[in-house]
């Protein structure tokens, strides 16, 4: 087996094609840096035995662009994305699995770059990356790399959360500030050039949950605030559970930067998209317990409770503005488009 | 954030409603209308009219340059995404107004045209530069504000000596728009409801405070000049309140921190330069109004869309239950639309009205509907 050129070669054809070439490019890069038991038999799938409880199971493909950015990158986020995913419903992350659809001409460099930081992420997670595919096509017909992984997780005994399980009269807890991912991408994207610190918030939240459902079991159910930011995903949840929420503005904690950024660019932090926050619904009585017992975890520091589920056959969410006034939080309306003036 | 949040202050504001509320004289009604899609935008996220007494209703004005542009405007823009040669660049909000036969930009892109959006028009003079063998073609639209931007790319594409990037310009201007609303048939019977006018922030900027006395003047309406922060809009309601009790009509300006008489007269000048008077623009639900938008000056003229694509003139087909063009004039409120909430909506847009978050359907919709007469949730999310 011949070495790969990491430093200068790319991306070909012949990396997808199920020939040696193939075999180099995985053992060589992707076996390497997940390095495990389940990925050194070589096998085409991966063989496990879970532990006792509800098998959960969530999947989620990475498209983002550009592939690197501060606070992560494609390969970190794949990882933490889905971990995220597994986690909402109180499991503990078991097993990752990792597809890559790879564009003809991509950089080695940059691929071992994000294999190397997905390989970061899993290890510090504990959730291993067991078994993955690669796919190779033509110069023009994929961005780079895209990254597909799915996850596979254990709730244990005595947990029951879904989003259909509000009640009016709970508290709405929120993990931390909002925001900064998708500032981040897009000042990015749109070569902003922002000079303040802001930066992705992509991490994976097994851990937070794992503390906060030990504290208080009877939490309705959680869920990250990604795409559609927190409004979107608050309004899922007034509709799943059939209830309405109504938020106070002062609580939400949005970053000094982020704020400006969104100001510039006349966006609501509200509907931009987070990597490594949480939204935890409880009954009233142990939401302080519950913040408590976030704000004790690192991840949870800037925690606050955002306000109350209510009765409102409409399922509308609400909120009381910073002025004193009072106004809808709406879905998402198609993009987030920057305002003309 | 310094310089915003002094300006958004929850206890400030709850003094000043508590302030309107003390001196708007209970045996009459206040008819204001915020010309400006800006405020109209920060008057529904802040939940301003929630503070107000009942009888101080506030009217949404034309302000919002999506909104204005008559579709046959945006079928030429689309016309012009279909050459093959041709890139056109633009600002976010247009790529999904619908034009006739409910199409746009949006649409066209994804049929394969090469649709781009942009923050600043200078990204478009890049685009150019990147690509010599395409046409890069920028859909200009807004008030003042947006024109001295469209005016420099024009004289710097001139100085750079680029062959390949043009402007469809459809920039217009604030108080010929005003002029209009007072001069509708609808003004002229009577049945316009309009006691004073709450000024254009960053326009003002631009053209400043002088080309608003007219109005005082001509049509005995006052004009308070106010910025786009939540407590901008609470003052300036105060300061038409007052006026209005007084029996003065006068401009007064409240957003003195940024707004002169004169205005910005480098930007002015920037835009005489390259920019001249059209004798006539059609604007949605206003009709055509003469001298009411500009037009690229002829010793620029390669640089003008229309002359160097030839591009024909064409008059959209409106929707006609449509209600944007009342809407705009001040004549009715989007509730009064057949067609708000079901089946228009800012996902599903049938009227320009409800695109832009400064539209006075989408803000109304967005952030208001809860509010007054709600709308069934199955109606709203069918």
């Amino acid at each position: 087996m011949s070495r790969l050129n990491i430093a200068k070669g790319r991306v070909e054809m012949v990396h997808g094609s199920g020939g040696r070439a193939m075999a180099e490019l995985i053992e060589q890069l992707f076996a390497q840096a997940f390095d495990n038991e389940w990925l050194a038999q070589g096998n085409d799938q991966a063989q496990f035995t879970l532990p006792p409880g509800r098998v959960v199971m969530a999947t989620d493909s990475h498209v983002v662009s550009p592939l690197f950015f501060p606070g992560g990158d494609i390969g970190a986020l794949s990882v933490h994305g889905t971990i995220n995913d597994v986690a909402m419903s109180g499991a503990k992350p078991c097993y990752l699995s990792a597809g890559f659809i790879l564009e003809e001409g991509f950089p080695l460099a940059d691929l071992k770059r994000i294999v190397d930081s997905m390989a970061a992420a899993s290890k510090e997670a504990g959730v291993p990356i067991v078994t993955g595919d690669t796919k190779v096509v033509e110069r023009g017909k994929g961005d780079g790399v895209f990254i597909s992984t799915t996850g596979i997780g254990v709730v244990p005994e005595g947990l029951q959360l879904s989003g259909d399980q509000a009640k009016p009269g709970d508290a709405i807890l929120l993990s931390g500030s909002i925001g900064d991912h998708g500032v981040t991408i897009l000042s990015l994207r749109e070569s902003l050039g922002f000079e303040a610190d802001i930066r992705s918030d992509s991490q994976a939240l097994h851990s937070l949950v794992a503390a906060m459902v030990e504290c208080v079991p009877e939490i309705r159910c959680m869920r990250d605030p990604t795409r559609g930011g927190l409004a979107n995903t608050l309004n899922e949840m007034a509709q799943q559970s059939g209830v309405g929420m109504q938020l106070m503005e002062s609580r939400i904690p949005v970053r000094e930067p982020v704020r400006a950024a969104c100001e510039f660019l006349g966006l609501d932090p509200l509907y931009v998209a987070n990597e490594g926050k949480l939204i935890a619904i409880c009954p009233q009585e142990r939401a302080e317990e519950l913040l408590a017992a976030m704000r004790a975890h690192p991840q949870g520091q800037d925690a606050a409770i955002i306000g109350n589920v209510v009765e409102d056959s409409y399922h509308f969410v609400q909120m009381e503005t910073v002025f004193g006034g009072s106004r809808m939080v709406d879905w998402l309306n198609g993009e987030q488009l920057p305002r003309i003036c | 954030m310094k310089y915003v949040d002094e300006f958004r202050d929850g206890e400030k504001a709850r003094a000043l409603a508590e302030q309107i509320r003390k001196e708007a004289d209970p045996a009459r009604r206040y008819h204001l209308m915020e010309f400006c899609g800006g405020h109209t935008h920060a008057i529904f996220r802040y939940g301003i009219p929630g503070l107000l007494p009942e009888n101080v209703r506030l009217i949404h004005g034309p302000g919002c340059p999506v909104c204005v542009l008559p579709i046959g405007r945006l079928d030429m823009a689309i016309a012009l995404a279909r050459r093959p040669e041709v890139i056109l660049c633009t600002y976010g909000d247009m790529l999904r107004v619908p034009g006739s036969g409910r199409e746009s930009l949006m649409k066209v892109r994804a049929e394969g045209t090469d649709v781009r959006m942009l923050y600043s028009p200078a990204d478009a003079l890049k685009i150019a530069q990147q690509n010599p063998d395409k046409e890069v073609v920028f859909f200009a639209i807004g008030f003042e504000t947006t024109t001295p931007p469209t005016a420099l790319v024009i004289d710097q594409a001139a100085k750079l000596g680029l062959k390949n990037f043009s402007v469809f310009c459809n920039h217009v201007l604030t108080p010929a728009a005003m002029h209009a609303i007072l001069n509708t048939p609808e003004a002229d019977s009577g049945a316009l409801e309009l006691d004073g006018f709450i000024g254009p922030a960053h326009v003002s900027t631009v053209i400043g405070s002088a080309p608003y006395e007219p109005f005082p003047q001509q049509y005995k309406r006052p004009v308070v000049i106010a910025g786009f922060e939540p407590l901008d809009v609470l003052q300036a309601i105060l300061m038409l309140i007052r006026q209005l009790n007084d029996g003065r009509c006068e401009v007064e300006n409240e957003f003195i921190r940024a707004v002169s008489r004169e205005g910005n007269l480098k930007a002015q000048a920037a835009v005489s330069r390259v920019l001249e008077l059209r004798a006539s623009f059609e604007w949605r639900g206003l009709g055509a109004i003469p001298e009411s938008a500009l037009q690229i000056r002829s010793e620029y003229a390669e640089f003008d869309a229309e002359k160097r694509f030839g591009v024909e003139q064409l008059h959209g087909r409106e929707n006609k239950a449509c209600e944007c063009p009342s809407i705009l004039r001040g004549v009715k409120n989007p509730r009064d639309c057949v067609l708000f909430g079901d089946p228009c909506t800012p996902d599903n847009p049938l009227g320009s009205c409800m695109v832009s978050s400064e539209g006075a359907c989408a803000a109304y919709y967005s952030y208001g509907r809860f509010s007054e007469g709600r709308i069934p949730a199955e109606e709203l999310r069918a």
